[in-house]
């Protein structure tokens, strides 16, 4: 995963500048932020309100109601296991069990060394291919936990 | 002439080491100075087998499948290239009984072109639709979309030329298309397939629906756990406006349609279309009252259609060969094709387009091979989170709408997923309501709150605390669910959880567990489960 820039007032200015003429530009604007921080810091809930005319809480109330936008910076690396019904079926609960034991963290949970995010996702759209999971944004299938380790593995080799 | 070597891009396809195997193939073609080039294309849909890596030869396609990397030298020095011999070899592609036995109208093209070549697409049929609906009254292509039969394949199935007649019937100076591409229910990946695999079919179905109805601007709204799908779009619709397919002068047309793909934010809710609408405006996505329909008052207020990615993927088809060809498959009112996707614990997963009748046994045992465990079925969802679960014995239920609703379940989006005997009723139960506590909107009560209670209750049962009188409860709060709830999320909440309960009533009647964890180990986000939290540190 590329590493995302600390908060940058500026560059927050300069994005938001890029997309606030877009109609409905409100998620286009949090994605590109999440994009270039890796979440949306709370210092850009007044930059948006006042690029889109919205009130600090209408801004707050998308950014939180949307699993995807975060309010920290995530690990170094981010794994999202699949834990709906398809992956069910092939045991995704035991590969998750096996991972949050190994890195110590629980879904939703950066490890203290801030390598790893994991979090939990409803459907890959890989559902032929289960258990799915996605690191750092690739998407992998049939992921048993010996495909879980090896890709944890690969991604601590590569830190 | 040189040789083309196929290899896909689908993200199913790379999740098992596809571009690794492209990669592979084009060094021994460069290392071999062979005369071949190298393709990538949709998939198949046929993912036990990815990645499939054809050849074509002059007897046609000769497919090769599940290569890995190991095995990329092998096939060069079998003769993979003149279509010989090898371990892997499975044939002509179009020969494999799993493909053979389909009838494939939306996915006619899906793995067999390059999915970013125009002029693949357009000498394999493309665009003929849209050139016919330019000869025609905007009438005349809502009455081609009526005739022909076809039901939003979304999941609720309704006809979609009714709703294209309340759209072109209602005036505004702005009127809209809108995509639903949020394909958030578990076990459905035909819409991520078609985006991958031939992201032109959906464009030139947007762009005819926009000229039917008189809307010039269109969104697909794509959910943001696609994000092969969101490159690939994104490629094709800039490709569409260089090559004047879209923009002011739609194909010479003078007439105008503006195409843009708008990424979600990991929201269910987002896939019921007035919440979508919400979140396209930038607002979260709660769901709206109805009326007024979209199809009067939709984004940002104006009229718009809104369709599922298949429904407007099939129309191309319907304009190019007419409503009467395509009205000829099926059953009953189900009429046309259905993207069948098997899914799950499932020997041969994948898309299985079909027409509408195919039953469900056949869809899982002909199709699909039965179990991938090779243990005994025994429990089938269809339909997503919010479908029924069926038991061994409605196995017979023919694939329709009707047939469906009748056996109290539901169709949707064509997703079968099924599980071996080692499943748990109880345990999907509560997941059906855990996850829709997880993805409730929040806007009305019965859903908001009644299904973190479900979950509590559900506990209650497994727990055998008082276990009759919490199952009446339980009933109660599906009644609730399904008379009270705003939207289909807390309607249709109580079909897996009830189902479960009907066809699988032993699963909620074990002795107890020894400790109270039952249920998920990973339950963490919901509320009142965070216990536990920081014990393995």
């Amino acid at each position: 995963m590329a590493n995302p820039r600390a908060w940058d007032t500026e560059r927050a200015l300069t994005k938001i500048k890029e997309l606030e003429h877009l109609p409905g530009a409100l998620l286009p604007i949090l994605h590109a932020l999440q994009d270039e921080f890796g979440y949306v810091d709370k210092a850009a809930i007044p930059l948006i309100a006042g690029a889109l005319n919205l009130s600090h809480a209408e801004v707050h109330g998308v950014i939180s109601f949307y699993h995807d936008f975060r309010h920290a910076p995530p690990g170094k690396h981010v794994l999202k296991m699949c834990r709906a019904e398809a992956c069910q079926s092939m045991g995704c609960e035991s590969t998750i069990r096996h991972v949050e034991k190994r890195l110590g963290v629980r879904l939703g949970e950066t490890t203290d060394d801030r390598s790893f995010t994991v979090d939990a996702v409803y459907c890959l759209g890989n559902c032929a291919l289960s258990p799915a999971v996605m690191l750092d944004g690739k998407l992998y299938g049939r992921v048993s936990r010996e495909v879980a380790d090896f890709l944890i593995d690969s991604a601590q080799r590569h830190a | 002439m040189s040789v083309k070597v196929y290899v896909p891009c689908d993200a199913a396809a790379v999740s098992v080491g596809a571009d690794a195997v492209a990669k592979s193939v084009a060094e021994q073609i460069s290392s071999r100075r062979l005369n071949a080039t190298l393709v990538r294309n949709g998939s198949r849909g046929m993912f036990w087998l990815e990645p499939l890596v054809e050849v074509e030869t002059p007897q046609g396609r000769i497919a090769y499948g599940p290569v890995s990397v190991d095995s990329v030298a092998s096939l060069f020095d079998a003769g993979f290239l003149e279509g010989k011999a090898h371990a892997l070899r499975l044939g002509p592609t179009e020969e494999i009984p799993f493909l053979k036995r389909q009838e494939r109208l939306t996915f006619a093209r899906c793995g067999i072109t390059d999915p970013l070549s125009l002029s693949d697409y357009v000498s394999h049929g493309g665009y003929r639709g849209l050139e016919r609906a330019l000869k025609l009254a905007p009438e005349a292509i809502v009455e081609e979309v009526t005739n022909s039969g076809l039901r939003g394949r979304g999941g609720a199935g309704f006809p979609t030329g009714i709703k294209w007649r309340t759209v072109l019937n209602t005036s505004a100076e702005q009127k809209y298309i809108v995509c639903n591409a949020d394909e958030g229910d578990s076990g459905t990946y035909a819409d991520r397939m078609i985006m991958e695999g031939d992201p032109f079919v959906l464009i030139e179905g947007m762009t005819i629906a926009g000229i039917a109805v008189g809307a010039t601007s269109g969104y697909i709204y794509l959910r943001s756990e696609y994000p092969h799908a969101f490159r690939t779009l994104r490629r094709a619709i800039s490709i569409a406006y260089d090559k004047g397919y879209l923009g002011e002068n739609v194909a010479g047309s003078g007439k105008r349609f503006d195409l843009d793909v708008r990424m979600g934010a990991g929201a269910y809710i987002c896939g019921e279309e007035t919440s979508l609408l919400e979140s396209l405006e930038g607002k979260r996505g709660q769901i709206r009252f109805k009326p007024p329909l979209p199809a009067i008052r939709g984004l940002f207020g104006k009229p718009t259609v809104i369709n599922n990615v298949i429904s407007l993927a099939t129309v191309p088809i319907i304009l190019d060969k007419g409503g009467e060809y395509y009205k000829n498959f099926g059953m009953g009112r189900s009429r046309g094709t259905l993207t069948i996707q098997l899914a799950g614990n499932i020997k041969h997963g994948g898309l299985v387009e079909k027409a509408f009748g195919l039953s469900l046994r056949d869809a899982i045992y002909e199709f699909g091979g039965g179990t991938a465990s090779g243990r005994p079925l025994r429990a089938v969802q269809v339909g997503g989170p919010l479908g029924a679960y069926f038991p061994e014995s409605l196995l017979d239920t023919p694939l329709d709408y009707e047939a469906f609703a009748e056996r109290k379940g539901m169709l949707g989006h064509g997703g079968v997923v099924v599980f071996d005997d080692t499943v748990d009723l109880a345990h999907q139960a509560r997941f059906a309501m855990e996850f829709c506590a997880v993805e409730s909107c929040g806007k009305c009560t019965p859903c908001r709150v009644g299904s973190t209670r479900g979950v509590e209750v559900i506990d209650k049962i497994v727990a055998d605390q008082d276990r009759t009188r919490n199952l009446e409860l339980l009933d109660d709060l599906c009644e609730v669910l399904t008379d009270g709830s705003l939207c289909a999320l807390g309607g249709l909440i109580p079909y897996p959880v009830q189902s479960a309960i009907r066809h699988f009533p032993e699963d909620f009647h074990k002795p107890a567990p020894p400790h109270p964890a039952n249920g998920s180990a990973v339950a963490d986000k919901v509320p009142g489960k965070v216990e536990e939290r920081q014990s393995w540190r």
